[in-house]
């Protein structure tokens, strides 16, 4: 009889863990009303632009934002059999082999993708990803430091290597940070394969410090954005975005006249970023919809004041923030993704033992 | 002694002992169920993802990683630094233990639910506040001109900063409850009183001790946030090593095999520990907390709390100081009131209302956790359970030393078909909160568990109270203080839980360490300074819930 009392127990207790996962097992994600838009922390768009889509296509949109990029995009590979939505968008032009390879989009080509600009065009025979924002990875400098020191920020590459610039430059882990990957590439894209490792080693005898993530290196070491002036940050030389200097207007309260810090323009990579529908999407009419609002001028222009990032369609506005604090840079280093894609790992690894051992 | 009293234990009738057996089982289901289902099932069908390619086991790859040299520098430096930060831990806080078990001074609750706000606290925000005192322009520079940011000392500090509040819990939650007067015996027949802390108080508190220092070494073993932005990049464990391979590098196989690693480690260890522990826990007398503080008496006593005050003020109230005062560095408290607005979409809702998920999910996993560890717990306390049991004790302990990154993506590919596709359930956060939340309640509870008189279960079980009735009327009472300490582990750990909830959590639902993290990761000062004002409303939350359950501990006691 006392058996009989413990089994009842044991069993209620699992049945009440049972019940509680399977009542709020699986969302609604599979109906045809909703579509799935997976993707990374950094999506963001205006409420009011999200509901015009939901408004004139009939969907409801549901988003899962999936960690960091490189985060997003593993889990959805990991899961592709069986994707957790119908769209994803965030992977750049650092990772989409990977996606690739791994048969992680179907074909679709968005409507309206002829107003994407050329140079941002890549899979033009299969289509299976739409280009849908750049960023440029480039070096920031705190402008108070340099004029009170009454020195010229620098302006290249070539620059960040000269006494004058000794043990001011933060970077991040190129294994394990996106900007950090970006300014590796950068600096092979700009020496070429048997240049780079040259260079890397003329900057770090420069004292070039290398910290983990993008956080550490611009809100602890740089001392011109808000957050590292807070932790007396000494590195006056960063490696983020070109759109950083609008970020630190647009988040300050109240507004400065002008950015405290600015770019240095010959020390740009560019990133772009795709969206591609899933392969096996359970709503792949709808996923095709929301790739197609991507590249509407109404989404491209909502975009650099919530991302942070730069259209990729002719004729897009973007905001004077940007035109004013961080335009795009003009002639950023660019690479294809082939040559990302054989050549990242290796990079990274000799990159690792060189810079950090 | 002991044995012939387990004997006694296990003879009253056969028929008695079969049926009590059977009922241990039958408690052990369910947590091995949870454990089979949430932790074993996702953790190899990740590793398998990793090792199996086209359906043949590529086990020569272990071979192949561990012999590499970086990986082997990345298993040395894994272990040294664990074993330091556990020696240095133990040093700082046995001492601290004692005083906030045996002396009684103003505030000394409020100090002791503060003490354990740090252990709760998300490391990214930890690596930030610990900066600013060991770091550039921190106190240590200032007064010194000492910086230990890029050095191994600051990992080593940062250890003891988290893991103080394990020790003072665990040690002094014991100490409190043994009776001094023991100890005054051995001082009245004639021992100094070295030697009759030594030998009367040192083994009664032995597998407390032991259990504190194998938490704070798993706790250093697995660092993964603290060793990433204090040490920097050229410091790597193997936990950070296996976030980098999967997350990072996407390189399963390497990730899986460096899994497999820690994963035997972390079990030989734990055997290890099981081990001494059963060599040396004897039945205690436990008496009521309430009545062991006493006031402190002489200079020796004086000076202790003098110096336990002044190592908590520098090592754990300044840091969380600095976040505060960042936090405040605006005019108007406009941080705090930026939280309740729209935060440029980078949620989908206002980050205040992470503080209501956080307490939701905290609240859930504490449940589950509570339920699953006093089972295992009540099942594994009888001597008499058999190696199988035993067994158990320690393979429970094993979800703290898996990376949360391996669980995350486990979760992600094993638990995705109906009926259990639990991917975008709600639920997913606090089961995996759950899994670091039970081997803390069973760790609290069974060290007390065990220590309850035999004789009293026996005496029951003779006068015929069936196993469940001796549970409630012996055990229950004994081990109330326990489960609420326990139940106070879990919820905070759960809060500040962070590794596998950011793999897990939903967007619509971020909890408060998932928010200060997406407000660091954003360029500009209002994002800044509202991750510092969600740190500290963060802390806060945790002080004030710490707080509740002294008191409510307090309340309780009083009852027996």
């Amino acid at each position: 009889m006392n058996t009989k009392k413990y089994c009842a127990v044991v069993v209620g207790l699992g049945m009440l863990t049972l019940s509680a996962c399977g009542s709020s097992g699986g969302a609604s994600a599979s109906d045809s009303k909703t579509v799935t838009l997976v993707s990374h922390d950094s999506w963001a768009v205006s409420k009011s632009v999200l509901a015009d889509f939901e408004k004139q296509s009939g969907y409801k949109v549901h988003v899962l934002k999936d960690g960091d990029a490189g985060q997003a995009v593993n889990k959805a590979v990991l899961t592709k059999d069986n994707p957790q939505g119908d769209v994803f968008f965030g992977v750049d032009n650092t990772l989409l082999s990977r996606a690739l390879d791994n048969g992680l989009f179907q074909s679709y080509e968005a409507k309206g993708s002829d107003r994407i600009k050329p140079q941002y065009r890549v899979d033009q025979d299969k289509h299976r990803v739409t280009p849908i924002d750049s960023g440029d990875i480039c070096v920031n400098y705190d402008k108070a430091y340099f004029s009170k020191h009454r020195l010229t920020p620098p302006q290249s590459f070539d620059d960040l290597v000269k006494p004058e610039y000794k043990n001011l430059l933060v970077t991040e882990n190129a294994a394990t940070s996106s900007p950090g990957l970006g300014f590796l590439l950068g600096s092979a894209a700009r020496y070429g394969d048997d240049g780079w490792q040259g260079y890397w080693k003329k900057l770090k005898a420069n004292g070039v410090k290398v910290v983990d993530g993008w956080e550490q290196a611009y809100n602890e070491e740089f001392s011109g954005s808000a957050g590292g002036k807070k932790a007396k940050g000494d590195r006056p030389l960063v490696v983020s975005y070109a759109s950083s200097p609008p970020a630190e207007v647009v988040y300050a309260d109240p507004r400065p006249k002008t950015a405290p810090t600015g770019v240095s323009y010959g020390t740009c990579f560019r990133q772009i970023e795709y969206a591609g529908l899933l392969s096996n999407a359970r709503n792949s009419k709808g996923g095709k919809a929301f790739i197609d609002f991507l590249v509407t001028k109404e989404f491209q222009e909502d975009m650099p004041l919530n991302m942070f990032v730069y259209p990729v369609i002719e004729g897009a506005t973007v905001p004077k923030e940007f035109t004013e604090y961080g335009p795009a840079a003009k002639d950023p280093e660019t690479m294809a993704p082939a040559k990302i894609a054989a050549s990242r790992d290796q990079w990274v690894k000799s990159w690792t033992s060189l810079v950090l051992k | 002694m002991d044995v012939t009293r387990t004997e006694v234990a296990t003879r009253p009738s056969g028929a008695r002992a079969r049926r009590g057996n059977a009922a241990r089982l039958g408690l052990l289901a369910v947590p091995v169920a949870f454990f089979a289902l949430f932790f074993a099932w996702p953790v190899a069908a990740i590793v398998a993802r990793g090792l199996r390619v086209d359906g043949v086991w590529r086990l020569g790859r272990i071979a192949d990683v561990v012999t590499q040299s970086d990986i082997r520098h990345v298993l040395w430096f894994t272990t040294w630094q664990a074993l330091a930060s556990t020696a240095l831990t133990l040093l700082v806080a046995l001492p601290g233990a004692y005083v906030f078990a045996r002396l009684d001074f103003p505030g000394r609750q409020v100090l002791r639910a503060v003490v354990t706000v740090p252990f709760v606290l998300p490391t990214v925000v930890v690596g930030t506040a610990f900066l600013a005192l060991v770091g550039r322009g921190g106190l240590l520079d200032e007064v010194w001109g000492v910086r230990l940011d890029t050095t191994v000392w600051a990992i080593l500090l940062a250890h003891v900063f988290f893991n103080y509040a394990v020790v003072v819990r665990t040690v002094g939650g014991l100490w409190a409850q043994l009776d001094p007067r023991q100890e005054e015996a051995a001082r009245m027949l004639g021992a100094s009183p070295l030697r009759a802390w030594r030998r009367v108080t040192l083994p009664a508190l032995a597998p407390a001790v032991a259990a504190a220092a194998l938490m704070v070494f798993l706790f250093t073993f697995t660092s993964f946030g603290v060793v990433q932005i204090l040490g920097g990049p050229t410091f790597s464990t193997l936990e950070v090593e296996i976030y980098r391979q999967t997350s990072e590098i996407f390189d399963l196989s390497t990730a899986a095999v460096l899994t497999i690693v820690q994963f035997v480690a972390v079990g030989a260890i734990l055997a290890v520990h099981a081990w001494t522990v059963r060599r040396r826990e004897s039945a205690l007398r436990l008496v009521d907390a309430s009545v062991t503080a006493r006031r402190p008496r002489g200079a020796g006593q004086w000076a202790l709390l003098a110096g336990v005050l002044a190592t908590v003020a520098v090592l754990l109230l300044l840091p969380l100081a600095v976040l505060v005062q960042r936090s405040l560095d605006a005019p108007d408290f406009r941080y705090y009131r930026a939280l309740t607005g729209d935060a440029g979409d980078t949620f989908l809702v206002p980050p205040i209302d992470a503080i209501g998920n956080s307490l939701q999910y905290a609240l859930a996993a504490t449940a589950i956790a509570v339920v699953i560890g006093a089972l295992a717990a009540a099942a594994l306390a009888r001597r008499d359970a058999g190696r199988l049991v035993r067994g158990f004790d320690a393979l429970l302990m094993l979800p703290l030393g898996v990376s949360a990154v391996t669980v995350g993506f486990g979760f992600l590919i094993a638990l995705d078909k109906p009926p259990l596709d639990l991917r975008q359930s709600w639920i997913l956060v606090p089961l995996a909160q759950a899994l670091v939340g039970v081997p803390f309640v069973v760790r609290t509870m069974l060290p007390v568990l065990r220590a309850v008189d035999a004789r009293l279960r026996e005496a029951a079980a003779v006068l015929g109270a069936s196993p469940w009735r001796v549970w409630r009327e012996v055990d229950l009472p004994l081990v109330r203080r326990a489960l609420l300490v326990a139940a106070g582990f879990a919820f905070a750990v759960s809060l500040g839980e962070f590794g596998a909830t950011v793999f897990i959590a939903r967007p619509d639902n971020p909890t408060l360490p998932v928010a200060v993290a997406r407000l660091l990761g954003r360029p500009g000062d209002l994002n800044y300074g509202q991750a510092m004002a969600l740190s500290t409303i963060l802390m806060v939350v945790c002080a004030v819930a710490l707080l509740v359950l002294e008191r409510l501990r307090t309340d309780r006691t009083g009852e027996f």
